[in-house]
């Protein structure tokens, strides 16, 4: 974590398959815009983002990383991991699309709607995936 | 409906944050998928579920649940539980299945999460 006067920042590596330690990186965000004093609406809209993002590194990708730089005005979230990526990215953004396994269902994700929840919570959302190498999520959501 | 009058309608054990069974519950929610979970639920809301894992407590914390009711007699583990305590949850454990805990619940007066747009809440 880094800080200057005007701006917080939080790094975090998640790893794959990880389904102990996955949400910590969204929790520990959660605490500390608690303890910032933010309102809660907007910790709700973070922390759900985050940790459907956090999920996502750890069912789908190889892992990867949750930067987010806390500012006065909103809080950024950028998610990035180290590959397969996604094909169809319209199609994975459609409530209900899911590549999940059983094992995955029966650990209670795969509704297909891990991305649509993001979407929903996020002021500006971009999603940006290259097949081969990686998946980027940018997420703001503005503080009022 | 307080959180000890729905122990005693589900005949249920409480695993861990009995010091909290003041608290007031206005609706309910049943589900084994946690994206729908973090999609529809508030707090104030009780969860339903049949999962056990430590993801269920995480959902909960994101959303700010404070009590979780396991059907199906399921027993969660100890991390489980001790992740529920740091987040001041509630865990119950009862031995009805999801259906029947449902309906016991909503003869008793509780009633499901509102669903913003849905044609039907009740
Ligand atoms: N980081 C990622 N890397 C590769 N594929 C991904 C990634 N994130 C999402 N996907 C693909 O997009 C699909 C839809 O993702 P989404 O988060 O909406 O649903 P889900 O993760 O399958 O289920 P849920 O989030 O409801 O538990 C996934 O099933 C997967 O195929
Ligand atoms: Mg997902």
């Amino acid at each position: 974590m880094t800080k200057d006067s005007n701006s917080m920042k939080l790094n975090y590596d998640v790893d794959s398959n990880d389904f102990t330690r996955a949400g910590e990186a969204s929790s520990n965000i959660k605490k500390i815009l608690k303890q910032l004093g933010v309102a809660s609406k907007v910790i709700r809209k973070v922390s759900i983002a985050t940790y459907e993002a956090e999920m996502n590194i750890a069912i789908h990708s190889y892992g990867g990383k949750i930067n987010v730089e806390i500012t006065p005005k909103e809080v950024q979230i950028v998610v990035k991991d180290n590959g397969p990526g996604i094909k169809d990215v319209n199609l994975a953004m459609k409530e209900g699309y899911s590549t999940a396994t059983e094992r995955i269902r029966e650990l209670g994700f795969g509704a297909g709607m891990g991305l649509p929840n993001i979407k929903k919570c996020a002021d500006v959302f971009e999603l940006k995936s290259e097949e081969g190498k990686g998946t980027k999520v940018f997420i703001k959501i503005f503080l009022n | 409906m307080k959180l000890k009058e729905i122990k005693e309608i589900l005949n249920a054990e409480v695993l861990t944050g009995g010091e909290y069974l003041d608290r007031e519950v206005h609706s309910a929610f049943g589900s084994d998928l946690m994206s729908d979970v973090l999609a529809f639920v508030d707090d104030g809301t009780i969860l339903l579920t049949g999962l056990t894992n430590p993801q269920v407590i995480r959902t909960a914390e994101m959303i700010d649940l404070f009590a979780i009711i396991f059907v199906r007699g399921k027993k969660p583990g100890e991390d489980i539980l001790k992740l529920a305590r740091n987040n001041k949850c509630t865990i119950l454990k009862t031995d009805h299945i999801l259906f029947t805990a449902s309906g016991l619940l909503y003869k008793s007066g509780l009633r499901g999460v509102k669903i913003e747009g849905a044609k039907i809440n009740d």
